[in-house]
This record gives C-alpha cells, sequence and structure tokens, in this order.
C-alpha cells in the first residue's frame, strides 16, 4: 500500500525525537546563580571540606538550595544572586588560599535530568559575558635563554679542558660562536663538547684566520624546546587562572605557538591580564634538623631558620639560605623509576644549579632538602564586613601577600648533579602533579596578548534576548506562512519545523558545543531554511495533482522525486558550512556548527518526519481530492 | 493558498542578454568602488581596539573625545551605537604601546569623572563599582571590549580569502560529480557574482567588513548554490524525460517548474533575515545586511546566471544522459 510507514520507521523516528526532547530539555529550567569550590592548585577537595563548607553556610544562615559535589569541585545553587555574593564572600574569608572560590551559572533542572548527563547548551563567551585572551609565547626568547644557558655550560667544559679561547658570545640571528685562541683547539674542544651535549650541532670556521667553532641547536632541539615552553607555559597559566576565581576556565593550545585562555564571567581584565602575567618561583633549602619542629611551632623559632607550611598542611622548619631557585631548573618529568618501580620526578639543572647541587648534596647526604614555592599575590584589602577598604581618593587598597609552600622535603641519599630524582612520592599522579608544579613556577617564556575580547554582562544578557527574539519571530514568520500557504500539509511541516528546533538544541546540548551570537543567526536562518524541503515536496505534490496522478500517487511520487534534489542542495550548503568550520575562530565557528548541524536535523525532519504525519494524515484510505 | 495557479510558462533565458547587462553593471561598478575606496575592514582585519561601553544617561560625544584627549588617546574615534547614551570608541593600531592594556586604560579613564573603579562582582548583569558611597551600579557600563594585535588581523584576512577559495572548489567538485563539468562552472560563475556584488554593496556604502559578514559571504554561497542546485537537478531530469526541445526550452521548463519554490523559499528565508536585522542589534547588522543583499543576488543569479552560463557552455541532451538510470529505491509496500 502506499504511503504507509512500517512499524520500524516509526520506531526510528521514536528513538530520535524522545531522547531529543529529554536532551533539549534542561534548557528549559535556565541557571541558578552558584557557587563553585574547588582545591587550588589543582589539590583535590575531599568529603571533609564538603561537610565543613556546608556548617559554614548552615551557621551565617546562607543555606544553598542545593550542594552536589562533581568533577572535584564543589557546587553550590543559591535561590538569589545576593545570597550567592554573600556566601562566595563569606566563604573566601573562611576558606582562604587553599581554595578557589568562583561564581558561577548552574544548570537549574532537576537531578533526574542532570543524572544522567543532560545538560543545557554551552553558552560562548558573547552570551555568557567573559573574556577571551588570545596569547602568543615569544619563542625568540626560548631559543635565547637556553643558547645562554649552553654559553655557561660551554665555558666551564672549555676551562675543564683547559682550552685557550678568546671570546664566547652570542650571535643576534641566533647561535653561539667561541673564537679559539689555538687552531689545534678545535677538534679537542669539539669533541669535549660534544661528548657532553651530543645534540648540539657544531661547525669549525676559519674567518680571517681565526678559528671559531660555529654552535646551533638543532632542529629537532629547538622544536622539542618550544614544545616543552607552550606546554610549561599553559601550566603556569592553569595555576594563575584558579586564584582569578574563575569557574570554568579554558586554556588550550592552539597551533604551536599561541595559547587561548577563555575566562567566563570576568569582567575586570586588568586584573586578569596582571595575574596572568605574574611570576612565580621555587626555591630549593635545606631542612633544620637540628632543631625540634615542636619548638619552633611553639614560638621559639631558630635563629637562621623559618617555619613553613608543607601541602598537606603540617609546618616544617628550613634553613634560610637558598641554594638554587626554579630558575635554574631546565625540565622535570614524571617517570616510573626502571629499578624500584615506583613513581619518580626527574630533574635537569643549569650549570649553575647543577654546581651548587653537586657540592650541596655531596656536603649533606642523609639530610632533607626542601622544595619551596613562593608566589607574589595581590588583591583587594577587605575589612571585617568583606567591604573593600579605600584610600583617601577612594581607591581599593591592594594589599600583596607572599605565598609560600613547601611542595616536598625529600631525603638526600647520595651526591647529586645536573641531574637528580626525587623517590619516595605515593603515586604516579603525586609524580606528575610534582613535576608540573616544578616546571610551572614561572613562564617559560614571556607571552604577548595578541587579541582580547571582552563581553560585559549587560552585553552578554542582551544578545541572549535579542537572539532569543529573533529565532522566535522568525519562527512565528514562518510558521504562519506555511500554516496559510499549504494549510494541512503546511501544519504538518510546522511540526516537524518544531521538531527540528528541539532536535538542534539536543544535539547542541549533548556535544556541549559552544553556542555564540552567530550561532544563535545560524539556528534562525536554519528555521528559514529548513521549510525548503518541505517547499519542494509539497510543490511536487502539486505538480504531480495537476498532471491528474491520484492523491496517493501525487504523495508518493511527490516525496520520490524530491528526494535527490533535497539531497544534492543540502550537502552542497553543508560542505560551504564545513569550510567555515574549519577557517573560523571562536564566534563564526559557532555559526558553521549550528548551520551543519541545522541541515542534518532538518533533513531528518522535513523529510522522514513529515512523512510519517502526512502517511498518518492520508494513508490507508481512500482520496478523492487533495487539498495543498 | 496558491500563487501563480495557472502552469507558468516564461521565457527566461530570453532575458539572459538584458540579465547579463544588469549583472554587468553591478560587477562594474562594484569594482570600480572596490578599486577606488576598498573596503572598510573592521578591527578583525586590521588590528586595532574597540571599546563599546553604556553611560547611565545620555553622553555628549564631544565630552568622551576631550577626555580621551587628555589622557593622549588622540587618535581615538568615538561616535554613538544604536542610543545617545552608548558609545563606541576605536583605535587603531600603534607602532608604540601596541598591546592589550590600553583597553583597561580606556575604562580607567572613562570611570574617572564618575570617581569610581570597578569592583569584582556584577549582579543580576550589572558591574559594580566602588566609590566613597560604596557599592552601586558602575555609572559607564563595559559592554564590549576587542582588541586584535595586527599579526593576528593579516592572518585572517589570508584565511578568509582561502577560505574562500576552499568552500568554491570543494563545490565545484561535488557538482562535476554529481552533474556535469558545465554545471559545476555555471554553479561557481554564480557564486562568484554574488559574492562580488555583495562585497561591493558593503565598498559602495562604507559599510564595515567584519568576521561576522565574512560568515555571512559564506552562508550566501551556501544558500545560492540551494537554489542553484534545485534548479540544475531539474534541468538534468527534464533533458531525460522531455523528449523533444532544445536545450533552451528544457531548461527553460525547468526553471518554471522550481519558480514557486524559488521565491517560497527565498520568502521564508528573507523573514528570519529580515528578523535578525531589525531584532539582532547592532553587533548583527553587518551579518544580517550581508545576508539580506547575498540571497536577493543569489535567488536572481541561479535563475539568470548559472543557467545561462551552462546554456552557453554548450550543453546538450546527450551529456545529460545517465550512463545507467538513476532511482532511489522506492517505499516498500507491504
Amino acid at each position: 500500500m502506499l504511503n504507509h510507514y512500517s512499524w520500524w520507521k516509526w520506531a526510528i523516528i521514536a528513538l530520535v525525537i524522545v531522547p531529543g526532547f529529554f536532551y533539549a530539555l534542561p534548557n528549559l529550567f535556565g541557571n541558578d546563580p552558584g557557587v563553585q569550590i574547588r582545591g587550588a592548585r589543582g589539590l583535590a577537595l575531599e568529603t571533609t571540606d564538603f561537610e565543613t563548607v556546608l556548617s559554614l553556610l548552615s551557621d551565617k544562615e546562607l543555606n544553598p538550595k542545593s550542594a552536589t559535589f562533581e568533577e572535584d569541585s564543589l557546587r553550590l545553587r543559591f535561590a538569589t544572586p545576593e545570597l550567592q555574593l554573600k556566601a562566595r564572600d563569606f566563604l573566601q574569608r573562611k576558606l582562604g588560599n587553599r581554595y578557589t572560590i568562583a561564581l558561577t551559572l548552574l544548570p537549574a533542572a532537576p537531578a533526574w535530568i542532570t543524572s544522567v548527563g543532560a545538560q543545557p547548551m554551552y553558552l560562548g563567551l558573547d552570551l555568557r559575558g567573559g573574556v577571551h585572551f588570545l596569547m602568543e609565547v615569544d619563542m625568540a626568547s626560548v631559543s635565547r635563554r637556553a643558547e645562554e644557558r649552553y654559553m655557561a655550560d660551554i665555558r666551564t667544559i672549555l676551562r675543564d679542558e683547559a682550552v685557550r679561547y678568546q671570546g664566547i658570545r652570542r650571535v643576534p640571528e641566533g647561535g653561539i660562536e667561541v673564537q679559539l685562541r689555538d687552531a689545534g683547539d678545535s677538534e679537542d674542544s669539539t669533541k669535549a663538547i660534544r661528548k657532553q651535549f651530543p645534540r648540539l650541532e657544531i661547525r669549525q670556521i676559519d674567518r680571517n684566520g681565526t678559528d671559531i667553532l660555529g654552535i646551533r641547536l638543532s632542529e629537532s632541539e629547538r622544536q622539542e624546546l618550544s614544545e616543552f615552553a607552550l606546554e610549561q607555559n599553559i601550566t603556569a597559566l592553569r595555576n594563575r587562572i584558579d586564584e582569578l576565581g574563575v569557574a570554568e576556565p579554558v586554556v588550550q593550545r592552539q597551533g604551536d605557538r599561541r595559547i587561548v585562555v577563555q575566562l567566563p564571567g570576568v569582567q575586570d581584565t586588568a586584573r586578569a591580564k596582571r595575574i596572568l602575567g605574574r611570576t612565580a618561583t621555587l626555591e630549593t633549602l635545606l631542612v633544620d634538623e637540628e632543631h625540634s619542629i615542636d619548638i619552633a611551632i611553639s614560638g621559639k623559632v631558630p635563629p637562621g631558620s623559618k617555619l613553613y607550611p608543607m601541602r598537606d598542611g603540617r609546618k616544617i622548619l628550613l634553613k634560610n639560605r637558598v641554594l638554587y631557585s626554579g630558575d635554574n631548573i631546565i625540565n622535570a618529568a614524571a617517570s616510573i623509576d626502571s629499578q624500584s618501580g615506583g613513581p619518580i620526578v626527574s630533574i635537569s639543572l643549569d650549570a649553575m644549579g647543577a654546581r651548587i647541587n653537586q657540592r650541596v648534596t655531596g656536603e649533606n647526604v642523609g639530610k632533607r632538602m626542601a622544595v619551596l614555592y613562593i608566589e607574589i599575590r595581590s588583591r583587594v584589602k577587605l575589612d571585617g564586613e568583606g567591604n573593600p577598604v579605600l584610600n583617601s581618593d577612594g581607591d581599593a587598597v591592594r594589599i600583596k601577600e607572599r605565598i609560600e609552600e613547601v611542595i616536598t622535603a625529600p631525603v638526600i641519599r647520595g651526591q647529586l648533579g645536573k641531574r637528580f630524582q626525587i623517590e619516595g612520592l605515593d603515586s604516579v599522579m603525586e609524580a606528575r602533579d610534582l613535576a608540573l608544579l616544578l616546571r610551572a613556577g614561572s613562564l617559560a617564556a614571556p607571552v604577548d596578548i595578541i587579541e582580547e575580547r571582552t563581553v560585559g554582562p549587560s552585553l552578554g544578557q542582551a544578545n541572549i534576548n535579542r537572539g532569543l527574539q529573533s529565532v522566535m519571530i522568525g519562527f512565528i514568520l514562518v510558521l504562519v506562512f506555511m500554516a496559510f500557504y499549504y494549510r494541512i500539509f503546511g501544519l504538518l511541516a510546522n511540526v516537524s519545523l518544531a521538531l527540528n528546533l528541539v532536535l538542534l538544541v539536543a544535539v547542541l546540548s549533548i556535544f556541549q558545543a559552544t553556542l555564540t551570537l552567530p550561532g544563535v543567526a545560524g539556528i534562525v536562518l536554519t528555521v528559514g531554511m529548513a521549510v525548503d524541503a518541505n517547499v519542494l515536496i509539497f510543490e511536487r505534490i502539486r505538480e504531480e495533482l495537476r498532471n491528474a496522478s491520484s492523491p496517493q500517487a501525487s504523495i508518493h511520487s511527490g516525496y520520490e522525486k524530491a528526494f535527490s534534489t533535497i539531497v544534492d542542495a543540502n550537502i552542497t550548503t553543508l560542505i560551504a558550512a564545513i569550510v567555515l568550520f574549519n577557517f573560523g575562530t571562536g564566534p563564526i565557528k559557532g555559526f558553521a556548527i549550528t548551520l551543519s548541524i541545522g541541515i542534518i536535523t532538518s533533513l531528518f525532519t522535513s523529510v522522514f518526519v513529515t512523512r510519517g504525519l502526512v502517511n498518518l494524515v492520508y494513508g490507508r484510505r481512500q482520496l478523492q481530492d487533495l487539498k495543498i | 493558498m496558491e500563487f501563480l495557479k495557472r502552469d507558468i510558462d516564461f521565457d527566461f533565458l530570453s532575458k539572459k542578454r538584458a540579465a547579463s547587462i544588469v549583472s554587468i553593471i553591478l560587477i562594474v561598478a562594484g569594482l570600480i568602488s572596490l578599486s577606488s575606496r576598498g573596503l572598510n575592514f573592521g578591527i578583525d582585519f586590521t588590528g586595532g581596539t574597540l571599546v563599546e561601553v553604556s553611560y547611565e544617561n545620555s553622553i555628549e560625544v564631544e565630552d568622551v573625545r576631550r577626555q580621551l584627549r587628555v589622557a593622549q588617546f588622540e587618535d581615538a574615534q568615538v561616535q554613538y551605537y544604536g542610543t545617545s547614551s552608548d558609545i563606541l570608541i576605536r583605535l587603531p593600531v600603534r607602532s608604540v604601546d601596541n598591546s592589550a592594556s590600553i583597553s583597561s586604560k580606556i575604562m580607567e579613564v572613562l570611570r574617572m569623572p564618575f570617581l569610581e573603579t570597578l569592583a569584582e562582582t556584577s549582579t543580576g548583569g550589572i558591574q559594580q563599582c566602588v566609590s566613597e558611597s560604596g557599592f552601586h551600579a558602575c555609572k559607564v557600563q563595559m559592554r564590549r571590549v576587542e582588541f586584535v594585535g595586527p599579526q593576528v588581523g593579516g592572518e585572517l584576512t589570508e584565511k578568509g580569502g582561502l577560505a574562500m577559495i576552499y568552500a568554491l572548489i570543494g563545490i565545484m567538485i561535488y557538482v562535476a560529480w554529481r552533474f556535469e563539468w558545465r554545471f559545476a562552472l555555471g554553479s561557481v560563475a554564480a557564486l562568484v557574482h554574488d559574492v562580488l556584488i555583495t562585497v561591493s554593496f558593503f565598498s559602495i556604502f562604507g559599510l564595515e567588513v567584519s568576521l561576522p559578514v565574512l560568515a555571512a559571504l559564506l552562508a550566501v554561497i551556501g544558500y545560492s548554490l540551494n537554489d542553484t542546485i534545485v534548479i540544475f537537478d531539474r534541468i538534468r531530469e527534464n533533458f531525460r524525460k522531455m523528449r523533444k526541445g532544445d536545450p533552451t526550452q528544457v531548461m527553460n521548463r525547468a526553471i518554471n517548474n522550481t519558480l514557486r519554490r524559488t521565491v517560497l523559499t527565498s520568502l521564508t528565508t528573507l523573514f528570519v533575515v529580515l528578523t535578525l536585522l531589525i531584532l539582532g542589534g547592532e553587533i548583527m547588522k553587518g551579518f544580517s545586511l550581508a545576508l539580506l543583499v547575498g540571497i536577493i543576488v543569489g535567488t536572481y543569479s541561479s535563475i539568470f546566471v548559472a543557467s545561462p552560463v551552462v546554456l552557453a557552455l554548450g550543453i546538450s541532451r546527450e551529456d545529460m544522459l545517465p550512463p545507467k538510470k538513476e532511482e532511489f529505491a522506492p517505499e516498500e509496500a507491504p
């Protein structure tokens, strides 16, 4: 029989539509003002923290609407923005530096929806407000610093080999030149440098009678250094952003020298820029084991030593003399010890660090050496009420804080040199975190902000409202037109157009694709273009009717004949959308995404679903004539 | 309801001379404008800084200019943006002090007369400031800041041009594969025509070309092509179906067959684009305008440019006869 859908086609429709509705559902509930609490610098939160926070809040009668523990963070939902702000300020004062406390919007959908992973669409910065930075890492300075380190090392080698040289200098265009005194030395010194640094490219040049060693980094080493610098900068930036109190920061590499940083909800870009450009350092010191830690804690800190907090909150007594700093660390990597099988962190030092390390560890075998993390932060000074303290000019007073924390304090097992390992770590995770921290102390190379896009909260909200309005009005205009022009068929097409919107929203929600303002424009455009397939089909049916086909046969061949046209037309549009996606940066990508998804969902609804609906209404019966 | 009730049989292709004159005039006018006036590229392409602020009450542009001049921002362009309390400030790329910090300095300068500084919180979408009287909604609300370094802008221009070319090549390959090479050339000719005229429109009226406008141009390519393909599909079908008639008649028939659909879909799309233009706000203006022009030109070109080009390239019935019969699986009958 013509125009009848078998059960499995209905099953397919149901299998798409029912989950579609479900996954689109969270978008109806909107968001609650929320506070997100995470451990600072990648430390994990524990269930005890959870209870502490809740009891603190209930003491102050700032009870959240709900509190959940997901993805290493505690999420509190509040009834009003006022409560949210109060709770944030209160918790910040009570909990202090060990936590990152951020204002955020949390999906308000009930738990039975969110428990299966359904979430509202992920809004781009132009809709939710926030800052987007594109940063470029100064790779020239990475090579320069590496060459400077090599220069120091080469000096030492030449001295050790008793090679006399006139001078050693960095060539401005890159590379190192050693001017030798004696031509006979060039072979030996080349060999000596190669032995220590097999990866360096060394050429012997005779320039106007003087013998010169031209030394350059190999291309592979240069790439490795760049790669490493980029990775280290990303880690350092992540750590810094943690203190900005941003709920869902994005830090991503883009290409081989750029980093994208997105901070939703941040408006004070001056502060963000300040913090991202800030420096943190590492120092190594010896542990003071001659004096009792308990006496020191009780207040009698011995002269020449100082008490420091460890990461787990315990105290440790360190001698004041700094051995070497994070600047001397070239690399730190986590791995597994081939002998013991335990997790380790291998550290490489530059020449100066190596010399100090050799001497100090040689003299202090069996004692402990500590790695101290130091950071200078500045923040607005708050009074007892949590309001900012103002100076005579009406500016908020900023105070500088020096944050110090001992990352690790292992026992020295033997004399160490340029490379050494830290053992006795609990897990591979811990080893990795430690390696990251050791590397992330400071930026490996300066970064420049080469693009900034900030959207204020009011514009974000205005964009959402305008976007919604445009979608609704455009949608209604098309609905009215179709119903007016095609009557019953138009109504059926309208049902499928509405389903198309639901499916589009569902797909965007499932993939958590970023919805931007141009993305919303893509949805609006989809609404206008999605009826095209139905127009094609319905016009074809009319044509068949004019050719005196029976109503049922007309419906059948209308759908059949229009199909290949629809597919061709949509695939070509899809090609343009895919090119757009590959070309696009942030907001434009959003447009390409909604356009592409819209094309696919509209194919399904306007061909497959309307066919079903038409079959339901007109199929399985004798039709004398067809009003279309 | 139905417009054009009776069978339409309009000789479109006989109008190709008139149509080509119209197209050529438009394109030549566009090229003259493009070569003399060029395009008003936004900071996405040129680099520079843009700050959009909203004042509590309406404000004189001249006052803002003076403030910025005093603070050494002589090169700032200041204009109203939509209303008399919204201001848009643009700064070109600077050789010295060319950094992202310019925008922060501008906000500080603008807040100075109100003796307020930004607090780090916002309530209900409104930025809060601190002054002697404590917390309050900022008198100057930062709406949007864009800073684009010169290195990024240059890349974008290049990438945008390349994207356009890739899209055209991809489309040409697909159409050549599904139809025939003459159709591929015809569709690409129509697309180049559409993009040129839309870009010319922006040049003639001095409208800003931003990143969203570029996106709209690519969407125009997609849309115009959609129209063209529908007609081409019908031309192919008619060549196979109609035993009589020369190529001109066959193609005319196809254009007439699909005319209602061409008009209807353009209408519904124009509905939504107009909605965007009216309701989408200042930011979406360029985008919606590009789409509006592109859709009108695209509808025209799919009838008056694409098909005549295919015809001029000497298409014949033999070219269109399938090597094997193309058929889609019929609906199963239970």
